[in-house]
Parts: C-alpha cells; sequence; structure tokens
C-alpha cells in the first residue's frame, strides 16, 4: 500500500482525500529542502543549525495538519454479494470443534515424532467434514479462511471442506489467488445440468476443467444426455481431451453406451481406443465382450484326456488386426512373454459367464478349484481377478479369494493384497466386515492393512471386535505397537466409537509379558489410550453435531 | 511508584513498562561481561556512556529476592535498567549468567551496600519524598542531555539532506538510539529506532522520514519546555519521552466488554494490549500487562466476553490506558458489539485525539454498517451507503484476518473496531448483523 498522498485527490486510487484546510502547497518545497540539506538549498528562518530547526518547525506542522485533517477516500465498487446459504448453522459445540479441529490441523506435529496419547486432530477432520455433510450444515462464515487453507493443503479434504463451505467459500475463494483450486471442477459455476442451453454454451465454450466438470454433471443426472453430449462434438476434440470425456463414461455405464464406444474404437489415439474397449468389456452383454468370449475359451478349456479334470492352456500365437482392434497391446513391458501378456488380456475382458459353459456347467468356485496344467495357474487366475473387478462380479469375486481362513499363498485365486482388496470391493459391505474379519482372527493384522482399508466405516461387528482381539494378541506376543502403526491409524477413524470402553480397560490392564521387549507394554498403554481417546473423541464429535451437546 | 514482587523464580523485576522498554537494551548478553551468579546475587560488567565515569563502564549487583542493586550509574534505591536488564538477561537465558563458585572482590564489596542488607523495614517503609525528587530530577536532567543530543542529530540530518541517509539499518540510527537508552528515555529510543527503519522503505520515504523527524523534534522540543506546558499535555509529553505515565482519576466501574487482544514484542519481553469497552460509560480503554523473557503475561481476558469491574485510567495520551484494580470477574456475554460510526466520524475522532496527542500512532475506533471492498490501492472498509471509505491496513501483519473480515461480511454491512492511524484502519475484531453477540476476532 502506498502512503497517503495529501496533494492529490484523484478519485479511486486514493486512501485519503484532504480537506481543503490541509491542502499543502508547502509540503513539498519543504521535502525538497530535507532530502536536498538546508546547508544546499536554505529555507526562509536562516541558517546552519537554526535554518535545520525552522524547518523541522515547519514540517511538524504541516504533519499534524496533515494527519488531523484526514477524510476518507472514495469508496471502490463494493463486492458483489455472497449468494445465500439456507442450510442451517452448526451447533455452537460443534461449530467450536471445528476451530480446534483446523486449529489443530495448523500446530506443529509434536518433537520427536512421538505421537503420545492425545488423538491426531488431523486426521479426525475427513470424518468430522463428513459427518457435518451428512447432517447438512452450512460452515460458520468466519471459519471459511481456515477451511479453505486446510482443502488448500491436503487434496482428500476438498470434496468435504468445500461442501461444507458452500456458496460463501466459492465467493471468498473468489479474492484469493491461493484458494483458485475451490474455483476448478465441482458444481462451481456450474449451469444447472437441466438446462439445455447453459450447458451447451459452456459445453462448447468452456475451459477444459469445466467441460470435464459438466460432462460428469449431466452425466449424473441423465446418462444418455451426456453421451449425447459428448458425441455431439466428439470429432473435433484433441486427443486428450476425448481420453478424459470418455473416461467420464465410466459412471452409469450402461448397454445404451454400446455403440459410441464401438465406435470409438476405430480412434486414431491408441489410449482412447484402449479405453474404450476397457470399458466395452464390462459390458457383458456388449458385441466385443462376446468377440473376447470366442477368443478366450479357444485359448482355455478341460482337458478331457486327463484323468482328473484339470484345466488347459493355449496362449494365442499372434495378436492379429482384430484383436488389436478390439484394445489387446500387442507389446508386452519388458520382461513378460508375448504370448502370456495377450493371454491376459483376453481373459480379463472376455465375460466371466463365459466358463461355466466351458467347464460342464460348473460352479465358479468349481473352476477355480480346478488344477492347470503346465504352471498357467498364476497367470489365469490373476486375469480372472481383473475380470471379477471390472465387471464387479460378486459370485466370481467370493470363488476367488476363497475361505478366508485358508492361508493366501494356499488357497485358490490370487495371494496379491491388492487384488485381494480390491475383490473385496465388488462384494457388499457386511459381506466385505465379516470375510475381513474372519481373516484377521486366522492370520493377525501383519497383512490386514490394506483389507482393511476396503470395510465400510465405522467397521461393523464382528470386524472391530476381531482387530482389538487381534491387537491384544500382538501386544501378548510380545510386539511393538509401532509394527501396526498402520492399523492402529486405520482403528482411529474407524473403529465403532461403542469400542472405546473395551478399550479402555486393555489400556488400563499392561501385563509387561516376561518374554516381551522391555518397555513394550507403556507404549501399547499409550497406543490404547490414543485409540480410546480418539473413538471417544469421535463420539463427542458426532453427539455435537446432532447438538445433543449443551452449548 | 512502588516495585512489585511475584512469587516466581525471578519477580516482575520492572516497576513499568518505560523502565522495562529501557530495561531491554541491557538484557542482551552482547551488553554485557564478566557475568555470574553464586550467593544469591547476579552481576556483570557492562557499557557505561563515553563521558560518564569509571572507564566506560557500569559495575552492576543484583539481589534477586529483594530484589535489591548496587549499580556504578548510581540510581538508587528503585532497580536501574542495567540492574533490571541483568534481571531479564538471567531469566531469559541462565547460561549467560553462568553459575560461579563465589562473587568477585568488587561484588562482595558492593553488596555491603545493598538495601538488602538494612532491616525489611527500612526497605517497605515510606518513600523519602525529598530523595525521591532528587531522582526525578536526576532522571530529568539525563532525559533533557538525551533530548539535546537527539535535537543535534535531527538537524544534522536535515542540514546535510536526507538523501544521505538514504541507505537503510545505517548505523548511526541505532547509536542514536542505544544513546536514548542511556539517557533513560525509551520514548526516544523507540521514535528513533523507527527513523532508521524508515530510509529506503519503500516509495515516498523521504516524506514519511521528513513527517516522524519533525514530530520527533516537536517531542524533543516540547520536552525541553514541558515545565511551561499546560498539565494535560506535560503528562503526555513525559509519557511519550519515556517516564510511566500515572494512573490517577476516578475509578471506572463498568462492565466491560472484551474487544481484541494482541501480543507484540521479542524474546525478552512481552507486551499484550487488551481493548476493552465500558458498557455503561460508553468509554475505551487499554489494558497492558507485560511478560518476561517469553512468558505470556499474566493477563488473558477472553475475547468477546464481558467483565465486571474496576479500572483506574492512566493520565496523558487521550487517558486511553487503565489498569485493572482488582480481579476482573467474568459476567456473561455482550447482546450486541459496541456503538459505532461511519467512517468519516472515525477520522474525526483520531483528528480530535491528535489534538491532544499530536504523537499519537492510533485511535481506537468502532465502525457500525460498514463493507470491506477492494480498491485500486489495496483493501479498504466502505460506509454501508457506498460513498466514503478508509484503508485497510495491517494486511501483511495479519492476511488471515482480512480474509475472515470479508467471509464474515460477504459483501453485507459489519461492525469493525480497530486502531486508526494516518495510513489507515488495523482491523481487530468484527461483528455480523446475524450474530450480533459473537466477538470475531481479525487478529
Amino acid at each position: 500500500m502506498t502512503t497517503a498522498d495529501p496533494r492529490s485527490t484523484r478519485p479511486s486510487t486514493t486512501p485519503f482525500t484532504s480537506s481543503p484546510a490541509a491542502a499543502d502547497p508547502g509540503w513539498e518545497e519543504l521535502t525538497a529542502a530535507a532530502l536536498l540539506g538546508t546547508d544546499r538549498r536554505p529555507v526562509a528562518g536562516g541558517r546552519g543549525e537554526r535554518a535545520a530547526g525552522a524547518l523541522l518547525d515547519a514540517a511538524a506542522r504541516h504533519a499534524l495538519r496533515r494527519r488531523a485533517g484526514l477524510r476518507p477516500g472514495p469508496a471502490a465498487a463494493p463486492p458483489p454479494p455472497a449468494p445465500a446459504d439456507p442450510r442451517p448453522p452448526l451447533p455452537p459445540a460443534a461449530r467450536r470443534r471445528l476451530d480446534r479441529l483446523l486449529a489443530g490441523r495448523a500446530a506443529p506435529a509434536p518433537a520427536g515424532g512421538r505421537r503420545g496419547t492425545a488423538p491426531d486432530l488431523a486426521e479426525l477432520l475427513p470424518q468430522w467434514l463428513a459427518l457435518a455433510g451428512e447432517r447438512g450444515y452450512r460452515a460458520p462464515p468466519a471459519a471459511l479462511p481456515a477451511l479453505l487453507d486446510a482443502a488448500r493443503a491436503r487434496t482428500d479434504l476438498r470434496p468435504g471442506a468445500l461442501a461444507l463451505a458452500g456458496p460463501r467459500g466459492r465467493w471468498l475463494a473468489g479474492f484469493n489467488p491461493d484458494w483458485r483450486f475451490a474455483l476448478r471442477g465441482g458444481a462451481a459455476g456450474l449451469p444447472d445440468p437441466g438446462d439445455a442451453a447453459a450447458v451447451r454454451e459452456l459445453w462448447e465454450e468452456g475451459l477444459f476443467a469445466e467441460r470435464v466438470a459438466l460432462l460428469a454433471a449431466v452425466r449424473k443426472r441423465d446418462a444418455a444426455a451426456g453421451r449425447a453430449l459428448l458425441a455431439g462434438t466428439w470429432a473435433g476434440e484433441r486427443a486428450e481431451d476425448r481420453l478424459m470425456f470418455l473416461d467420464s463414461l465410466r459412471a452409469g455405464l450402461s448397454p445404451a453406451d454400446e455403440a459410441f464406444l464401438e465406435a470409438a474404437l476405430a480412434d486414431r489415439s491408441r489410449n482412447v481406443r484402449a479405453t474404450a474397449a476397457e470399458l466395452l468389456s464390462a459390458l457383458p452383454g456388449s458385441a466385443l465382450a462376446a468377440r473376447m468370449a470366442g477368443r478366450a475359451v479357444t485359448c482355455v478349456g478341460p482337458d478331457r484326456t486327463a484323468a482328473v479334470p484339470t484345466v488347459v492352456v493355449e496362449a494365442p500365437h499372434e495378436c492379429d488386426a482384430a484383436m488389436e482392434r478390439d484394445g489387446v497391446v500387442a507389446v508386452p513391458p519388458p520382461g513378460r512373454g508375448e504370448r502370456s501378456w495377450w493371454l491376459g488380456q483376453l481373459v480379463e475382458a472376455a465375460p466371466l459367464s463365459c466358463w461355466p459353459p466351458r467347464f460342464g456347467g460348473r460352479t465358479p468356485e468349481e473352476i477355480v478349484a480346478l488344477p492347470v496344467a503346465d504352471d498357467w495357474r498364476p497367470e489365469l487366475h490373476a486375469a480372472w481377478c481383473r475380470a471379477a473387478v471390472r465387471q464387479r462380479d460378486p459370485a466370481w469375486s467370493r470363488a476367488l479369494l476363497g475361505a478366508p481362513a485358508v492361508p493366501p499363498a494356499t488357497g485358490p485365486g490370487t495371494s496379491s493384497l491388492a487384488e485381494r482388496a480390491q475383490l473385496l470391493s465388488t462384494l457388499g459391505p457386511l459381506e466385505r466386515a465379516h470375510w475381513v474379519a474372519a481373516s484377521v482372527a486366522a492370520h493377525g493384522l501383519s497383512e490386514a492393512f490394506q483389507l482393511l482399508g476396503v470395510c465400510p466405516v465405522p467397521w461393523a461387528e464382528p470386524l472391530g471386535e476381531a482387530v482389538i482381539d487381534a491387537l491384544d494378541t500382538a501386544r501378548d506376543a510380545g510386539g511393538y505397537p509401532w509394527s501396526f502403526s498402520g492399523v492402529m491409524g486405520l482403528a482411529e477413524r474407524c473403529l465403532s466409537p461403542a469400542a472405546a470402553d473395551r478399550l479402555a480397560a486393555l489400556a488400563a490392564t499392561v501385563p509387561d509379558a516376561e518374554d516381551a521387549p522391555p518397555g513394550a507394554g507403556a507404549y501399547w498403554a499409550e497406543a490404547f489410550q490414543r485409540l480410546t481417546a480418539t473413538l471417544r473423541l469421535r463420539a463427542e464429535m458426532r453427539a455435537e453435531l446432532d447438538g445433543a451437546v449443551p452449548a | 511508584m512502588g516495585v512489585r514482587r511475584t512469587s516466581g523464580q525471578v519477580p516482575a523485576p520492572a516497576p513499568d513498562e518505560a523502565s522495562r522498554e529501557a530495561a531491554r537494551g541491557f538484557a542482551a548478553a552482547a551488553a554485557w561481561e564478566g557475568t555470574g551468579a553464586a550467593e544469591g546475587l547476579l552481576w556483570g560488567r557492562c557499557e557505561g556512556p563515553e563521558e560518564g565515569g569509571g572507564g566506560g563502564a557500569y559495575r552492576t549487583v543484583v539481589d534477586p529476592a529483594g530484589p535489591a542493586h548496587a549499580c556504578t550509574c548510581g540510581t538508587v534505591p528503585s532497580l536501574c535498567v542495567h540492574a533490571l536488564g541483568l534481571l531479564l538477561l538471567r531469566a531469559a537465558d541462565p547460561a549467560a549468567v553462568p553459575d560461579a563458585a563465589g562473587p568477585p572482590a568488587w561484588a562482595v564489596r558492593a553488596r555491603a551496600a545493598l538495601p538488602a542488607a538494612r532491616p525489611a523495614a527500612a526497605r517497605t517503609g515510606p518513600a523519602d519524598p525529598a530523595a525521591a525528587r532528587r531522582r526525578a530530577e536526576r532522571r530529568a536532567a539525563r532525559i533533557t542531555a538525551g533530548a539535546e543530543e537527539l535535537e543535534r542529530r535531527l538537524a544534522d540530518l536535515v542540514r546535510g539532506g536526507l538523501a544521505a541517509a538514504g541507505h537503510p539499518g545505517s548505523g548511526p540510527w541505532e547509536e542514536t538510539a542505544a544513546r536514548m537508552v542511556d539517557a533513560q528515555a525509551p520514548g526516544l529510543a523507540a521514535r528513533v529506532r523507527e527513523l532508521g527503519a524508515l530510509p529506503g522503505s519503500g516509495p515516498d520515504w523521504p516524506a514519511r522520514l521528513l513527517e516522524e523527524c519533525a514530530l520527533t523534534h516537536l517531542l524533543d522540543r516540547a520536552w525541553l519546555a514541558v515545565d511551561r506546558l499546560p498539565a494535560p499535555l506535560a503528562t503526555t509529553v513525559r509519557t511519550r519521552v519515556g517516564l510511566p505515565s500515572p494512573p490517577g482519576g476516578t475509578v471506572l466501574r463498568d462492565r466491560w466488554q472484551v474487544l481484541a487482544r494482541y501480543d507484540t514484542g521479542d524474546a525478552r519481553l512481552t507486551t499484550r494490549r487488551t481493548w476493552l469497552f465500558g458498557t455503561g460509560l460508553g468509554r475505551t480503554a487499554l489494558v497492558l500487562s507485560f511478560g518476561a523473557a517469553g512468558r505470556a503475561p499474566a493477563l488473558a481476558l477472553p475475547v468477546g466476553a464481558v467483565v465486571e469491574g474496576d479500572l483506574t485510567p492512566h493520565e496523558g495520551s487521550g487517558r486511553l490506558r487503565a489498569d485493572p484494580g482488582e480481579e476482573l470477574r467474568p459476567a456473561g456475554v455482550p447482546a450486541a458489539p459496541p456503538p459505532g460510526g461511519t467512517v468519516g466520524a472515525a477520522l474525526d475522532a483520531y483528528g480530535r485525539a491528535l489534538r491532544d496527542d499530536p504523537w499519537l500512532d492510533a485511535w481506537p475506533v468502532t465502525l457500525a454498517r460498514v463493507v470491506p471492498a477492494r480498491a485500486a490501492y489495496g483493501w479498504q472498509l466502505a460506509d454501508a451507503d457506498g460513498r466514503e471509505a478508509l484503508p485497510l491496513t495491517g494486511a501483511d501483519r495479519s492476511r488471515p484476518g482480512l480474509w475472515r473480515l470479508l467471509a464474515l461480511s460477504g459483501g453485507a454491512p459489519v461492525t469493525v473496531f480497530g486502531e486508526l492511524g494516518h495510513r489507515g484502519l488495523t482491523p481487530l475484531a468484527a461483528w455480523s448483523p446475524e450474530e450480533p453477540a459473537e466477538t470475531v476476532p481479525l487478529l
């Protein structure tokens, strides 16, 4: 900001105007003399020290007259008013909680990195935002800057924070370049997806990010309208834009999209072709799926000559132009054989429904249990896993996961934790919780982290019970809690608050086992205390948001 | 004014903020040599004025328990700035005043002269008024010498030209500031330090430097003629030079709304400013509290609450400053923000306050129905009728505060309390019409 200039009266750029009495032509003279020095540029009133004193006397009078005579400057155009937000305000206790959570985010981590027994507020903020969002509150205006700062620092907070911030948050973000992210994507500034003219205008003239957001919004409201919007300009889009737009069709994918996708298989861009093929293969009734099934069943089938029923695999000998057009990538990544690479892609894209008829009416469980000749088993099962995830097929997922108590290495299907977690995500929430609980009960926590991550929050019983039992067992077995810090962190966010009492009892009784490493008991007590405190805090947060806590 | 004591390891040593300010210069390890602590004593040698005796150094011995001191600067019996500095230094950094096997011979000799060696009754008894007057006269004489020296410095500057001072952070200013500390005129010292920061500090700096030099010159001149000034102005001049402002006048009993609170200062001394508004008297008051050596000041009134109790105003400088007489009791929450006016009325109030105190940095004002808006030069607060506006300052210090103000307003009128100076308004608190009982702090 520039300093007030008493002589200037230009409108809209001056902070102050001066009253006529304070307008002061002598000031310029004084400043010039002071800048050069009175020895070189004398002023009226004498020489030497007396001249300097006279100048300072005059300058003091001028300065005071200017300050006392300051008048308001012209008002700039006011900002447009923030749109109204009809949602109800937070209950007072919840509001104070939000301030503390946001302040805790900014506070530095405790020295030494040891977490102590205090809950980690930064990890509770996403949950708080989700709970507040479910209840339809609006953010207190004064908390908006801290909320936007938090969302700026952590992208995972953005959807929840921006929803809570609402129209006033977006209004505010328009003034600070640091908060530009709030104006991108989302529903910010998008027309109503039902307003055809406005949608058409933005689709034809908007920026890329706006168009992606618009397509997603329209697709969500009316899948056919979204596809029609895209088809209207498809030929003129750039290749990388086509790829992003095509990806938007993943939401609400249905057989109605097949014709458009089939046409996209002839696209100039290889990435666009591959994405179109992937989407088509997720539609088991599509023509592409049928072509893939035809190819796959010629490669994989029962061995009628063997004494016991066995799967034989004859991987493709070439990748022809038709396969490439259907999205099969001809060149394998380094280190992989061509034929197994092609086989994997065919089986992955073939509808799983083609296999029971191929194997004499066997169920998925029975097919997965069959021995596979010539060491093709890992390749084949991995491809089936990818197919089950892509086609969201719970029956095949169940078969490939096997029984939770069976050690992963000896079970059917896959032993990769990432793939097992993906298979689990195709099952219903309760079934997921039961399967993971049984797995934790049988194998402990060492490989549970990724599996726990796909279970819905809060963990349904018996999953919570199983995790606490496993932590207790790990303590008795003489581990240190930091070997389980990933699971501990998940448990803080995901365990039902109802588990707090049981955990408090565990935290209070600390038998330092004879063979336990020294000091482990104290660390476990601390870890259990933090877990308990966090669960209680979560219960409290929920009660505050429900208005059940007095102000 | 008596010496207060607290129960802490080191007593709150400074009798008033002016002396604390002066002592800060001596609370740095670099100011001392030969420091040590033993047998309940702290001692050390520090740089004295060149023209002073004792080979240019003062020898200081302090008994923190008294607190009592002996110092070759000659100030007795109230703690001199050197003794205060030594206490603050020990509290902030014990290694800078290390434990020793025993005091050196000169400190042992000095200890014999400590007032602590006298009977306790002698220390707690009524001060000798004649001695107190002589002390005040001695200090006044020192300040006069300092003011005269500063006048010569300013005259030299103006004769040689401000352009010659065009490089920032030049040594002579620091040196002059140290001389003002020696002259026991911390108010002058603080002004000189600010002058030193102005050269080359952005556009238009010569005009700003000339204004500040002229006002410092005005203060020097006022001090040199302080005996001939009307009493209220004389008190203001004494306060501005750095003498303690005396609490006096009618005790104010009211329900005080806590408007704003913020801390300034450095590692050695924290100054906490708390703005209160008396809901019955309609009067704004400033309570200052201090924390030494990184400790938070004791008084922490909650912003947005109402407290009930007595305040004793200080003389001088617009009578804003006040001391809480007793414990202030919580008395609920306010129903509404303090009454406010237009931006024009706020500038009128600042202008009127300048009549009583030309050296005023800022005046507390409440603006009602104002809207934050972006002007060509930066942010401003405009009257709701959209005609007149004031620039907002302090944005570089509290950017989050500006955003909070804007978020609270949402483009609609709000009430804002802040400190208004000649550069604009520093907003400290705001209220929205939807929640008039909720004070939103902007710092």
